[in-house]
């Protein structure tokens, strides 16, 4: 009576299981797939920065320098960096998701290249917007 | 294998998902209307960085980009609720927790929608 009870999905009971995503090697495609997702979440939660900024404006010059004085910190800046490389990335994964549903970019070489290329531009854009920030060739609405 | 319900009407409106492809059809048709709101939306921000209230004032308060901004805002909160109901769907998978987070995202959404529209109406009235 001690041996462990015969029940599916029971790993003693000797019967092949599905494997588990744990015990495979994480392809490119996997990690893009799993980082559209969380970008997503990210993005979400960054509209609602958006619609404070929106209303921080309507304020006049106090909400300006409230956000500001929020915004312009270190945490603050991490923050705004991470919303830009979450919009550059799900932004160009969004365009191959868009793609694929066109039918375009199934084979196994290109998707894993495309996956590579797709991280690397991301973190271009974002480096990009704050690059051109610091160095003045922003704010050119004014 | 015969059922009352036709299968055009299943494939309408009611089958075994209960919804059809609306959802998966909504969620691409905001996507695509994203790509182009999003360029505008970076040329925007970037436009306005280290700028100040009076230049971002003015440039909301011009129609076409208070328009553009509220059909940024808005499209991307549609896109944003339909992307969570998929990641709510695929993880949460008691029904009372469930309805629980779906009624926060809907109640989310709109609040955040309402805020931006109320902003920017101020915006232009400034």
């Amino acid at each position: 009576m001690a041996d462990t009870p015969q029940t599916p999905g029971n790993p003693a009971a000797g019967r092949p299981l599905s494997p588990h995503m744990t015990i495979y090697r994480w392809p490119a495609t996997m990690m893009t797939s799993i980082t559209h997702r969380i970008t997503g979440v990210g993005l979400s939660l960054g509209i609602l920065i958006l619609a404070w900024w929106l209303i921080a404006i309507s304020n006049g010059p106090d909400g300006w320098n409230a956000f500001h004085a929020v915004m312009n910190t270190p945490p603050g800046l991490l923050v705004l960096f991470g919303i830009a490389w979450a919009l550059g990335y799900h932004l160009l994964s969004g365009l191959r998701h868009l793609a694929w549903d066109l039918g375009y970019g199934f084979d196994k070489k290109l998707s894993e290249r495309n996956s590579v290329l797709i991280f690397g531009l991301s973190f271009l854009v974002a480096a990009g917007i704050f690059v051109l920030v610091w160095t003045g060739h922003a704010g050119y609405l004014q | 294998m015969s059922s009352a319900q036709s299968p055009l009407r299943r494939t309408r409106n009611l089958g075994a998902s209960h919804s059809g492809t609306g959802h998966f059809w909504r969620e691409r048709i905001t996507a695509a209307a994203l790509v182009p709101l999003s360029l505008w939306f970076l040329y925007a921000v970037l436009g306005l960085a280290g700028t100040n209230v009076v230049t971002a004032l003015r440039f909301l308060a011009l129609p076409w980009n208070a328009l553009l901004m509220a059909a940024f805002v808005l499209t991307a909160l549609y896109h944003a609720a339909l992307g969570l109901q998929v990641v709510i769907d695929d993880y949460v998978h008691t029904a009372g927790s469930k309805i629980l987070l779906f009624l926060l995202v809907r109640i989310s959404v709109i609040a955040a929608g309402s805020v931006s529209l109320f902003a920017l109406l101020r915006i232009a009235a400034f």
